[in-house]
């Protein structure tokens, strides 16, 4: 690709580039921030719950590409297995805090026959 | 039978038993049996065993030494002399001494020890003692022996205590009686106590004890005087006998400092005391010290005071020789036989006689202090007979008998003449006295002048066996006036009369007492007890004015107060029991007392009849007495020198002797024989108007009856003064003091109002702030939280971002890779 097209485009030269660490990283920040919209737009619980999911997945995107030897630059270190244990380890913490969180939205419809997060206000100061 | 070694047991256990019936009843009396009955049982057994262990110890001494009959020939002084040589020895060496007297068989005539030594230190040793002489186990004897009567007596005489009492002479603020709860128990409590107290003084081995038991006798004396503690005049009764009693003391405190002070000493007898490497030292006793053996037993100045009084003499030598002590006190002993000679020490001897003679002043209620004595009346009627009549008051005429070897002769002539005053003063009041106790009262103050005025004329047995026989009959009449107003329910005369029909016990009885008192008798040949003791005062009496005719006066003393005497009693009589009744209200209640009352009456009507008699062989009071008589007193003495005249103490023997005899006993029967029939020519005849002689000597008559106006004098003197300076002193308490203490209060309140300021402004308002301030910022910080989940989420992103660039900005270095 034309350097003077990227150059106008910082986007499109990104894109033109070979896959890297930043790819990835990139990927990983737009699903943090999407999660991190859901958590702050949805009243829905499952919808909050659906962007920690988000939240988390982004963030073990991110441990999985600095653990991976290929994309690394000439001489370059990854996390290695370290960091694909870590990214194990927040599914698994994902799955449990999912059976919590689950647990406490049945247990709030049951008090309040809805799961809007705008009516748990019982907390309120 | 080893007696020095019993007679201090016996006695000392007679002596005690009172004193453990007052802690029974002080602990358990209200537990006695109903109301505190059996209180009077165990005070009863309490005193009727120590008359037992009295009677005991009597009849023991008695086996060692016979009484026989006194000789009244020169021999018979000398042979008192010998005793006492012997006498005079503490238990443990009696035997000792005896063995190396002149006459190996001389029995020693007196007794002395220790039980318990209070303090030892030096030369100066105080200790429980007894000193223990015929005197000593006569007084017990008839101490225990009128208590007992009085014991039982009272045990009728109190039932009003056994149960609530209304006192009719007590008005309450709300104008009704006083309604009290009986003190049955406390009665016979102060009784046990008093018996110990007295039996204390008796026995006493020094005069540091007697004074102890003394001031015992004398709080006895206000508790029982103020039995009826919520009358105004009981109370006040009592507070004027014991601050009377506190004037005399305070001269017998210094008689005491003087012995003290100069001797070292206050044993009467020799003693053993501790050596400073534990062995026992003998350390002379008073007696001795006064009329040591080698001169004869005649009264001197004793080396301690001779040296006390030259003090100055004293030290210049031992200034001079300070280098040589031991020569020094060679010459000060060298030269104090120059001093004595000189009359160094003389006035110290004076001065510890009259001393212990004003305490004695007090207690026997001579003049000036009599006064407390008539108003002690206001005790229930037990308590007169006993205390102010038979012994308390007899203390004061013990002392002065067992004190009698240091008097000197200055101080012998002022005893006489404060009892000649005394004698003849109470029985002008008794004349006109209408209350029938304060009769009796005036009666024993005039009796105990008799006792005085015989001692201080020499007559030693002649007080001191008026003293026992006065004991009995006076304790009779009292009981028998006890027993005419627990019939009438008034001490006053003028109501009664008459009473002989309905009680004729007590009648008759009293009748007995009123002859013993005036000394009736058939002459030379019987008579009832006071015919021997106050024909031998007269005698005694006589014998003293024939030898000083410049006293003279004492002899015309004792011979008109016989005449008053008889005069007073048997008005006494006449107005309360014969005649016709005056008062028809007060003559139909009248009833006889119960039998536990006439009893003792009778048993002491018999012994105020035979007191005074002699046994044939010898054995009576007055033979007994004069067993105890002092070493050296029995010979007829000279001497004196605060008067500037030489005063001459016949030997008592030679008044037993012609011509003393015969006219004291013919004056003696005159006077009583005038006395009486004048009485009964007043007030049993009525051929002479009482109120017609009242009226012709009327300023006499007013003059008596406010009884010589001692009482206005004395409030006079020191009561209106006293209160004076009593109103002055809380005038200034009161305008002075106290305005200054409050000033001193307010300002310490003032100052406290400003700290208070301080406090709760400044302090206070820093901690308030800071509560104030934590809670409002609590207040705002809570808006933050406001449960809304999504808000949450914004704060936590927002948040992160926003710490992100803040780190950005001030680590933008290192985050610059």
């Amino acid at each position: 690709m034309n350097p003077s097209v990227a150059s106008l485009v910082p986007v499109l030269g990104f894109l033109s580039e070979p896959v890297s660490v930043a790819h990835y990283l990139v990927v990983g920040a737009i699903l943090f921030v999407s999660g991190v919209a859901c958590m702050a737009v949805k009243r829905n619980a499952l919808g909050v719950l659906m962007g920690i999911e988000l939240v988390l997945n982004g963030a073990n995107v991110n441990f999985v590409a600095f653990a991976s030897p290929y994309l690394q630059a000439e001489g370059g270190r990854s996390l290695g297995l370290d960091g694909q244990l870590i990214a194990l380890f927040v599914i698994l913490l994902a799955a449990a805090e999912a059976a919590v969180a689950l647990a406490i939205t049945l247990n709030f419809y049951n008090n309040h026959a809805t799961v809007d997060v705008d009516r748990a206000d019982d907390l309120k100061g | 039978m080893d007696l020095a070694s019993q007679l201090p047991s016996l006695l000392g256990l007679a002596w005690l038993l009172p004193l453990a019936s007052f802690v029974a009843i002080l602990f358990f009396g209200p537990r006695m049996g109903p109301h505190g009955r059996n209180a009077a049982w165990v005070a009863t057994a309490a005193i009727v065993t120590s008359l037992v262990l009295s009677l005991i110890a009597f009849v023991g001494w008695l086996g060692v030494h016979p009484v026989t009959a006194v000789d009244h020939g020169g021999h018979g002084a000398a042979h008192a002399a010998d005793h006492g040589d012997a006498g005079h020895g503490d238990s443990a060496h009696a035997g000792h001494d005896a063995g190396h007297g002149d006459h190996a068989a001389a029995v020693p005539i007196a007794y002395s020890g220790d039980w318990y030594t209070l303090y030892e230190g030096g030369r100066l040793r105080l200790s429980i003692g007894w000193y223990i002489d015929s005197l000593t186990i006569l007084m017990f004897v008839v101490v225990t022996f009128i208590a007992t009567c009085i014991h039982v007596y009272a045990s009728g005489y109190m039932h009003d205590e056994l149960h609530d009492v209304t006192d009719h002479e007590v008005t309450l603020s709300d104008g009704h009686h006083l309604h009290r709860p009986g003190r049955f128990p406390r009665f016979f409590q102060a009784l046990s106590l008093f018996c110990f107290s007295m039996l204390g003084i008796v026995i006493a081995g020094n005069l540091a004890m007697v004074f102890i038991f003394w001031e015992l006798v004398g709080i006895c004396s206000w508790f029982l005087i103020g039995f009826y503690y919520e009358r105004k005049s009981a109370s006040t009764a009592a507070n004027k006998a014991f601050i009377v009693n506190r004037v005399g003391d305070f001269g017998m405190l210094i008689g005491l400092m003087a012995l003290w002070g100069a001797l070292g000493t206050l044993h009467f007898g020799d003693s053993t005391a501790t050596g400073p490497d534990g062995e026992p030292v003998r350390q002379a006793g008073l007696f001795s010290l006064f009329r040591p053996a080698h001169a004869g037993h005649a009264l001197r100045v004793p080396d301690g005071m001779v040296k006390f009084a030259a003090a100055d003499a004293v030290g210049r030598i031992a200034a001079d020789r300070a280098a040589n002590p031991v020569e020094a006190a060679g010459e000060i002993a060298g030269r104090t036989a120059d001093w004595r000679g000189m009359g160094y020490g003389n006035w110290l001897l004076f001065i510890a006689g009259v001393g212990i003679f004003c305490g004695c002043v007090g207690k026997s209620a001579q003049f000036p202090l009599f006064v407390w004595l008539p108003d002690a009346m206001e005790g229930p009627t037990p308590v007169s007979a006993l205390v102010h009549s038979a012994t308390m008051v007899a203390a004061g005429v013990y002392l002065v008998g067992r004190f009698y070897p240091v008097l000197s002769p200055d101080v012998l002539l002022v005893i006489a003449y404060v009892g000649a005053i005394t004698l003849f003063i109470a029985a002008t009041i008794a004349l006109v006295a209408n209350d029938i106790k304060r009769v009796l009262a005036y009666s024993t103050v005039s009796q105990l002048g008799y006792m005085m005025l015989a001692l201080g004329v020499g007559g030693w047995v002649a007080g001191l066996f008026h003293l026992v026989t006065h004991a009995f009959f006076k304790s009779l009449l009292f009981l028998c006036s006890g027993s005419v107003i627990h019939a009438c329910h008034t001490n006053d005369m003028r109501k009664m009369g008459g009473l002989a029909k309905v009680m004729p016990s007590t009648a008759g009885t009293m009748l007995v007492g009123c002859l013993a008192i005036i000394g009736a008798g058939i002459p030379f040949v019987i008579g009832l007890s006071g015919y021997y003791s106050k024909d031998s005062i007269l005698a005694q009496a006589l014998s003293f004015s024939q030898a000083n005719p410049r006293h003279a006066i004492l002899f015309y003393a004792v011979a008109g107060g016989a005449f008053l005497t008889a005069f007073y009693m048997f008005r006494l009589w006449f107005m309360t029991f014969a005649g016709e009744p005056r008062d028809h209200h007060v003559a139909e209640h009248a009833h006889e007392s119960p039998q536990v009352m006439v009893m003792p009456l009778l048993v002491l009507a018999v012994l105020a009849v035979v007191a005074g008699w002699t046994l044939p062989g010898g054995l009576g009071i007055a033979n007994l007495i004069e067993q105890s008589r002092p070493a050296g007193t029995a010979v007829t003495a000279t001497g004196g020198f605060a008067f500037g005249q030489t005063l001459t103490f016949p030997a008592e023997h030679l008044s037993h002797g012609e011509p003393f005899h015969s006219t004291a006993t013919w004056t003696a029967f005159a006077t009583a024989l005038g006395g009486v029939l004048l009485a009964a020519a007043m007030y049993l005849w009525r051929v002479v108007s009482p109120a017609a002689v009242a009226a012709m000597f009327r300023p006499v008559y007013e003059f008596l009856a406010h009884r010589w106006y001692f009482d206005e004098i004395y409030h006079a003197i020191f009561v209106v003064p006293v209160h004076g300076i009593a109103s002055v002193a809380s005038g200034i308490d009161r305008g002075l003091i106290d305005p200054f203490i409050n000033g001193l209060a307010w300002a310490a309140r003032q100052v406290a109002g400003v700290d208070a300021w301080i406090d709760r402004t400044i302090v206070d308002g820093l901690v308030n702030a800071t509560a104030n301030a934590t809670w409002s910022a609590g207040l705002e910080l809570k808006k933050l939280q406001t449960g809304s989940l999504r808000q949450y989420v914004v704060f936590i992103a927002a948040g992160t971002v926003a710490a992100f660039v803040l780190a950005s900005m001030l680590f933008k270095s290192s985050l610059a890779v």
